[in-house]
């Protein structure tokens, strides 16, 4: 099937690149192949070291690695997430495996969001596109640790395990090493690497389908320019360690405003929600993905008061 | 889907990104900086595609897992979309679409010394960010007495009059935003927009503003002016 698919779509090229001429559909694509180019390396890297994880590091090593207490944990592997620079691609499965390996969830997923939002890259593109304010890069890091633990602490309290659902992996256990890493790798590619296409294909069509102008009419109100470009790091999904350039162009928002999108931004987004979907099951990402965007609102909001 | 087709969904993945990295127009979807990352990730595509055949050919020792019937995850058909996207459309760069969407790029710095005077040349040339940047926070110091020379595409401006744009980047495409200069004097006219153009002139101290965001957009007075081809790198 692959292969007539194949023929048939080099016998149709031309057409097919005619059909694309449209500058709104050429602008789609262009949107949609480039947030995949770039999401590939830090998926494919991220599906390696989670395919490490389930294969190479034994249960015995989380044990002692984290703290004991569920509670304790969670704070650790948030700080764990500072030190791995990573696109928030990369993250999701590696949150993921760890949870295969025994690692409580609440912590995996302080993992989960800390590691794209506060790693030094990403501090130091945020210290760059606001020059002459550092403040900014604090009241990021902050926030986002803030809203990171609390996620965590939260789903100690709250989460039941039921909600997460892995996707069932070939079993890796009787299987040589090597091959039970690559068929990790393997499997975690497809999963994630589909998902993420239908993530990169929504951003595209938000980043064609909405204008910018209808955004600065927000501007002016406060509350409403803290939900606007809430909302707008949702949809545009853009990877961390470029969004606080765009946030920087975004110079008619008030600053707390944009502090919102740059804590938003690596930790709900429509890819990421497709991506945990896709890992995690629906039950789990419809729950926490908009708590999750409620955390970050409120503690980006209050830092951003008092820091900035 | 089994696991042979998805070798093949990754070798096809990890084949288009290794050939859109080698070449040049992996440049039009993202920086430059993350080449060496595309190769590896490519070349890690490829070898996982490359292992997986290589167990799945070999001849089974066990039967035991022979028959597994587990749905494999039939979302990975998707990763095709990708590798049709880079080989067969290979969308061109963003241009003046995307340009007339969003607002100008240029944001206040924090000083306005630190403008070091151009190289030497006549006519110089000068990026368009640094033009901006040199023309509206520096008010032109280092640009007057000198003649510049421009390069980028051509945008209609807000009452439809050319202008020069160019998109600049910070990670990828996604997050492009153009950066506008407005052009007086002999400018390019009857252009269609995205024509790459080269112009040559000095600094004006007419500044615009852009209606999408209202950055300011300083102008150019343009002396000549001829098109060109698109550079390779056509971001900034």
């Amino acid at each position: 099937v692959l292969a007539v698919v194949l023929v048939l779509l080099v016998v149709f090229r031309n057409p097919l690149a005619s059909l694309i001429s449209d500058a709104r559909l050429q602008t789609w694509t262009t949107v949609f192949v480039s947030v995949l180019v770039q999401a590939v390396p830090f998926l494919v890297f991220g599906v390696v070291l989670s395919a490490v994880i389930a294969v190479f590091v034994p249960r015995s090593f989380w044990a002692r690695a984290l703290p004991r207490h569920p509670a304790l944990a969670v704070p650790a592997a948030g700080l764990a997430g500072v030190v791995l620079p990573g696109c928030e691609c990369g993250s999701v499965p590696i949150a993921g495996s760890l949870i295969r390996r025994g690692v409580t969830p609440a912590a995996a997923l302080a993992f989960l969001l800390a590691a794209p939002a506060i790693n030094p890259i990403v501090l130091t593109a945020t210290v760059v596109a606001f020059p002459g304010r550092p403040m900014m890069a604090v009241a990021r890091g902050l926030a986002s640790l803030i809203v990171a633990v609390a996620m965590g602490w939260l789903w100690l309290r709250l989460g039941r395990t039921e909600w997460i659902k892995l996707p069932h992996r070939p079993d890796l256990e009787g299987l040589g090493r090597g091959n039970a890493f690559w068929a990790a790798v393997r499997h975690d590619l497809m999963h994630a690497g589909g998902f993420l296409v239908v993530g990169a294909a929504a951003a595209a069509t938000i980043n064609v389908v909405v204008p910018e102008r209808w955004l600065t009419s927000l501007a002016g109100n406060a509350a409403l320019s803290v939900l606007a470009l809430a909302v707008l790091a949702v949809l545009l999904s853009i990877c961390s360690e470029a969004d606080a350039f765009v946030a920087a162009s975004l110079s008619q928002f008030s600053l707390t405003s944009r502090l919102v999108f740059l804590v938003v931004g690596p930790m709900v987004d429509l890819k990421l929600i497709s991506m945990q979907t896709g890992v995690f099951g629906r039950r789990f990402a419809a729950r926490f993905a908009p708590a999750t965007l409620l955390a970050a609102i409120v503690v980006g909001t209050g830092i951003g008061v008092v820091l900035l | 889907v089994n696991r042979q087709a998805q070798a093949v969904v990754m070798l096809l993945l990890g084949g288009a990104v290794l050939k859109a990295s080698l070449g040049d127009l992996y440049l039009r979807y993202v920086k430059a900086g993350l080449q060496p990352f595309l190769i590896g990730a490519g070349a890690l595509l490829v070898a996982a595609a490359v292992m997986t055949l290589w167990y799945e050919l070999r001849p089974r020792r066990t039967t035991a897992h022979g028959h597994e019937h587990h749905h494999e995850p039939r979302i990975g058909w998707l990763l095709i979309l990708p590798v049709l996207g880079l080989l067969l459309v290979a969308p061109p760069a963003l241009g003046s679409y995307a340009a007339g969407q969003a607002g100008s790029v240029l944001t206040a710095q924090n000083s306005a010394s630190d403008y070091p005077p151009l190289p030497a040349g006549d006519p110089v040339d000068v990026g368009l960010l640094d033009y901006a940047s040199r023309a509206v926070f520096d008010q032109g110091r280092s640009l007057t007495g000198r003649t510049l020379r421009l390069t980028g595409f051509v945008t209609p401006g807000p009452g439809g009059e050319p202008m020069l744009a160019r998109m600049v980047l910070s990670c990828c495409a996604a997050d492009g935003r153009p950066i506008k200069v407005g052009l007086t004097g002999a400018g390019p006219s009857a252009v269609a927009p995205d024509t790459w153009v080269q112009v040559v002139g000095a600094y004006s101290n007419r500044v615009g503003k852009d209606p999408v965001n209202g950055a300011d957009v300083p102008y150019l007075q343009v002396t000549s002016w001829q098109e060109v081809t698109a550079p390779k790198q056509q971001y900034e």
